[in-house]
């Protein structure tokens, strides 16, 4: 049986991993190799690298550490964070990334799914898409949540899909950061319209909140979350441990 | 000396490290006289069925590993890899594979149920089949282990040569072998501590 995935997604800024990072043993708590080995060895299914860097220094970088985590940690890779073009993709795939996730960049140009699909496969392209209710529509949203496309959430999703997309990451910018549980609501609207995984993210506070993700929307294939897991809020042995228990699978 | 074929389709960086982490000395080669020294052999793929067909057909080491596979070396193929090892595929008509294992390449979604999504993307639990011995490919592993899949076409008509399934659905080809071929439908590089130790066994048969 296929079993739910478990995402920690790391922001890194010039080659260090941003929003403060609190663990016990770890030598560099800033350093995206050490802490990819260490959610590797809890038992993160997949990690999600988001590079939040401006400069051409930055990138470089970036690939660097992605490359050296590629080299030691063995679970799938997505990249996101300033992809705007197929060489952006070339770029990141080269250095050991699975997938890649446009956000922005398939706003500005959305053929970019299309032609990212057509040479690396529906498998290889993530859209990765932060929405907002607004006027009663869920609405997309750019430039890490600033800035209000007038794009429907839903119309914009499904379009990705026929263009290409292989996997959906939803974040909902109504429940990010709250820590009240994951947009049900918003998750559920997305999994009736498209057949390709979804993973949610944006709200998880606790362990419960995952069991009621994938007890109440058994279509969503994965729950992604950031801090949380930095700060060992929750803890993913104990998360899978709890999912176990409802019966919801996992892998342990 | 491990080789990994390099026929130009897709990537090997992960794969490479993840063999060396297994404790493999690996070269990646498109030389015939290198795949011809090397004590085994991993096909890698990605991509359409029919492109990597002739991408290896073009660079001439069908014919290298064929000649290595028919000296009895051990051969691993991942993924399309493993589908090429195959007769032929349906993905996007029908193209012949090298013709090493007996069955082919056929679309997942006619045989899942509506409910399961295609692609199988993501960690499902291998199983075993009864009626065999457990393969060497999976002496360092256990029945229910889970491994990284993504794919839409699965090995069909081979039942004879399946070493492990997963349930997505029915039970659909895991991994297969006949002698001294063996071929994984899923990513052992991409699937942590259980995919470094079935790559570490493949270096021991």
């Amino acid at each position: 049986m296929i079993t739910k995935r478990i995402i920690p997604c790391l922001d890194v800024k010039d080659g260090r991993v941003v929003k403060g990072v609190n663990f016990q043993g770890l030598a560099d708590v800033n350093s995206p190799v050490e802490l990819a080995k260490f959610y590797s060895s809890c038992g993160a299914d997949e990690l999600v690298f988001y590079d939040i860097t401006a400069s051409a220094e930055g990138r470089s970088l970036f690939t660097g550490i992605l490359r050296e985590a590629a080299s030691s940690v063995f679970i799938p890779l997505t990249v996101g964070g300033g992809i705007n073009t197929v060489d952006d993709f070339d770029r990141v795939l080269k250095c050991g990334a699975d997938k890649v996730s446009v956000n922005s960049g398939a706003i500005r140009d959305p053929s970019l799914i299309h032609q990212a699909a057509k040479r690396y496969g529906d498998q290889c392209v993530v859209l990765s898409v932060d929405a907002k209710r607004v006027e009663g529509q869920f609405r997309v949203f750019a430039k890490g949540g600033r800035e209000d496309t007038g794009l429907d959430a839903i119309a914009w999703i499904k379009s990705g899909v026929k263009n290409g997309a292989g996997e959906i990451v939803l974040n909902s910018i109504d429940t990010d950061g709250v820590k009240g549980g994951f947009d049900l609501e918003m998750l559920s609207a997305v999994c009736e319209a498209v057949d390709v995984p979804v993973i949610a993210s944006g709200g998880a506070g606790c362990v419960e909140d995952f069991v009621t993700l994938f007890e109440t929307l058994p279509k969503v294939d994965a729950g992604l979350a950031a801090s949380i897991f930095h700060f060992g809020e929750v803890k993913i042995p104990e998360l899978k441990r709890a999912l176990a228990e409802q019966g919801i699978p996992v892998r342990m | 000396m491990l080789a990994i074929v390099d026929y130009g389709v897709g990537n090997l960086f992960s794969l490479t490290c993840s063999l060396k982490a297994a404790g493999a000395e690996v070269v990646v080669t498109g030389d015939e006289g290198v795949l011809a020294r090397a004590d085994r052999i991993i096909l890698p793929g990605v991509g359409a069925f029919g492109d990597a067909a002739e991408a290896l057909r073009a660079s001439g080491l069908d014919r290298a590993v064929l000649r290595e596979a028919a000296r009895g070396k051990p051969l691993l193929g991942i993924c399309l890899g493993m589908q090429l090892l195959f007769d032929y595929s349906m993905e996007y008509g029908r193209n012949q594979g090298l013709g090493l294992i007996p069955g082919s390449v056929q679309p997942m979604r006619p045989v899942v149920p509506a409910q399961y999504k295609v692609p199988h993307i993501g960690w499902n639990a291998l199983h075993f089949p009864k009626d065999k011995p457990v393969s060497p490919l999976f002496r360092h592993i256990r029945e229910g282990d889970c491994v990284y899949f993504v794919h839409s076409f699965y090995g069909a008509d081979c039942e004879a040569n399946t070493i492990a399934t997963a349930e997505y659905g029915p039970e659909l080809t895991a991994a297969v072998a006949r002698d001294n071929i063996y071929g994984v439908q899923f990513h052992p590089e991409k699937s942590g501590q259980v995919g470094l130790n079935i790559l570490s066994a493949f270096c021991k048969i």
